[in-house]
């Protein structure tokens, strides 16, 4: 690199530094622009896939109340996804090869969504687990060097707490009820806790992107900061409606002002990514399913569009 | 559009009576119309809309960062456009 | 108009869109595009709301008092009302839109009269919200027929078959049994026999702007009214009722 591409560089980075945005037309370095390009897109991948699982119970909802909340709740995933893609598509990339992407096995999406949903108690384990984590990592989003993230984060996080509280309020429900309920509630809670925490990434001494990241602002905390704070967070939460968290090794420590917690499974972890969760061949099945069995409506469309525009 | 892929366009939303059109993302719809429809369904769920404009992206025509000295460092030094300059006697700086 | 004659009208309406709602869940994550999704999820959405809405009123004048809940998670098929056009399965898109756009003007024409009249005015409060609902869904479904009708040749045939298909559930929305009738000479319910006319109208309108045609010599079905359903609503409400059954009594 020479003198003044170095400077230029340097700029930037003083320029990031100073808590001030980077807009679209912009310059940025390209290493910048391809870790926005891929960590906007995989974020607006997982809001989509994430619609399956959840979308599952939406026919088998337990109570019309029910059924019209997790339908708002699923609109709103669609919803996220469609601002992440549009805040991704002004790095000038097309959403359509991003969603290539993602039917080909090529792009990455938040693995949480390879787990299967086998009881309605998931559906609240989700809400408040997974859309906790998410909202832990989103929050500090809402202040990243790119205006077009920020701002997409900033229209994510007035909704995303709305789905925490529905998810809370489904195991509350389950924990006041039956036996067989409560059992349902707490056998989610041993599904879902360790691939939560696992949602936080790998170790940051294992992290391979997070060091530019955090230079660059597009990430604000560490792996291993954000997993603290939820685990911080949920355990009085369970400990408030009777759950028992699923880890023998967690207690808290005085010392520190925080709790200890367990290994993680990494193994889980990496096998999960790799491809070999339990529903990762299903979820892309069923959107490419999706996309296949659409493209003669996609079609149709613009055939329309273009008569109409021609008269 | 052989491409099979729905053009882009760029929403504004209208949030209040009074006030003017923001910038509130894009989306993607096969004519005006639906993109209309779409911009309702995705950006006023929760009663923030009472107005939609939808643009196609290709129609908008923006300044060029290399362009913005030329265009906007010029107004930096003409304070005397700002009520600030002018000091006025206390009784009249009402105005 | 009796009280059980009301029920019945007031089952009609919320079964109508009880199952309505429900066939239009079973999109999320599978529609043709993003946008679609949050569209559909909308429609669905808004129906639910009505379902609430008129399923409470009926629960209500049952001589054992029951929510929309008990309603609609503990009734067999034979007790529900709904039209035999809506239980049919969701098939592809066009199917979906096909279905949607029939039922959306019959029900724009009915619930404009249910939000004018002053027989009932829980009714009319419902349904003054309501309309403006399914005036929206009428600009969709509508658009999307003409979109199809008019697009290519593949999507042209594959509406046109939809259209051919569904024609034979049509007939029934137009069916009055004395319940419809007691509504009718009550002005709670607008007259169906001009209401089919302009139905009639209103869907050639849509259909000629598509190039589409409307199949003839068709044999109508009826029976959903009476519960004399299809195969598929017992299959739906297996599914849509499974937790409650399973769990008497448990709240969620």
């Amino acid at each position: 690199m020479n003198a003044s591409s170095e400077q230029i560089l340097k700029d930037f980075d003083t320029y990031v530094s100073e808590e001030k945005k980077i807009e679209p037309k912009d310059w940025m370095p390209d290493a910048y622009r391809k870790t926005l390009v891929r960590q906007i897109s995989q974020h607006a991948h997982s809001e989509i896939v994430g619609m399956l699982p959840e979308g599952a119970w939406i026919t088998r909802a337990p109570s019309l109340k029910r059924k019209a909340i997790l339908l708002a709740k699923v609109q709103d995933e669609a919803g996220h996804g469609l601002y992440l893609y549009s805040a991704c598509e002004t790095l000038g990339v097309e959403r359509a090869d991003l969603v290539d992407d993602l039917l080909s096995g090529k792009a990455k999406y938040s693995s949480i969504f390879n787990y299967p949903t086998p009881t309605w108690a998931d559906i609240g384990a989700i809400g408040w687990l997974v859309d906790g984590a998410a909202i832990m990592n989103q929050v500090p989003l809402c202040r990243c060097s790119y205006g077009p993230y920020a701002r997409a984060m900033v229209r994510v996080c007035r909704e995303e707490s709305f789905h925490q509280r529905q998810g809370y309020s489904i195991m509350m429900s389950l924990m006041e009820g039956t036996e067989a309920q409560r059992k349902m509630a707490q056998d989610a809670l041993d599904r879902w806790w360790w691939p939560s925490l696992m949602m936080f990434g790998p170790s940051d001494k294992d992290s391979k992107h997070s060091a530019q990241s955090i230079a660059w602002k597009i990430k604000r905390f560490t792996n291993d900061e954000l997993r603290q704070r939820m685990v911080d967070m949920t355990v009085p939460q369970a400990e408030l409606i009777g759950l028992k968290m699923p880890d023998p090794d967690l207690k808290w420590n005085e010392e520190k002002g925080m709790h200890d917690f367990g290994e993680i499974d990494w193994e889980e972890f990496y096998d999960v990514i790799a491809g070999n969760g339990p529903c990762n061949a299903e979820r892309l099945e069923t959107r490419n399913k999706a996309h296949d069995d659409g493209a003669w409506v996609r079609e149709a469309a613009l055939a329309y569009a273009d008569k109409k525009a021609k008269k | 559009m052989s491409n099979n892929n729905w053009p882009l366009w760029e929403v504004f939303i209208r949030s209040k009576q009074g006030l003017s059109h923001r910038h509130v993302g894009s989306l993607h719809a096969a004519d005006a119309e639906m993109a209309i429809g779409n911009a309702r369904d995705v950006y006023t769920r929760r009663q923030e809309g009472v107005g939609i404009w939808v643009v196609p992206a290709s129609d908008i025509t923006s300044s060029s960062p290399d362009d913005s000295e030329k265009l906007f460092d010029p107004a930096n030094d003409k304070v005397y456009r700002h009520p600030t300059f002018f000091v006025l006697p206390k009784e009249v700086d009402h105005m | 108009m009796t009280n059980s004659q009301l029920t019945d009208i007031l089952l009609r309406l919320g079964d109508d869109s009880l199952v309505l709602s429900q066939r239009l869940g079973e999109w999320c994550g599978h529609a043709p595009i993003l946008e679609e999704d949050i569209a559909l999820t909308n429609i669905a959405l808004d129906l639910l709301g009505q379902t609430q809405s008129y399923l409470t009123l009926a629960g209500n004048l049952l001589s054992e008092t029951k929510t929309d809940d008990e309603l609609a998670f503990h009734r067999d098929a034979t007790d529900f009302q709904n039209l035999l056009l809506l239980e049919q399965p969701n098939g592809h898109f066009g199917d979906t839109i096909a279905r949607q756009f029939l039922f959306d003007i019959f029900s724009l024409l009915k619930v404009q009269h249910l939000a004018s009249q002053s027989v009932n005015t829980d009714i009319a409060a419902i349904a003054a919200k309501a309309v403006k609902e399914i005036r929206y869904h009428v600009d969709h479904s509508s658009k999307w027929v003409v979109r199809l009708g008019d697009g290519t040749p593949e999507s042209h045939d594959r509406i046109q078959k939809s259209i051919n298909d569904l024609w034979k559930f049509t007939g029934e929305m137009f069916m009055c049994d004395e319940s419809d009738n007691a509504g009718t000479q009550a002005g709670l319910l607008p007259d169906y026999t001009s209401m089919k006319i302009e139905w009639l109208s209103r869907v050639e309108d849509t259909l000629n702007e598509a190039g589409l045609t409307i199949p003839e010599n068709v044999d109508m079905k009826s029976g959903g009214r009476r519960g004399q359903h299809t195969e598929h609503l017992s299959i739906m409400l297996e599914e849509m009722q499974v937790l409650p059954r399973l769990h008497p009594g448990a709240n969620w």
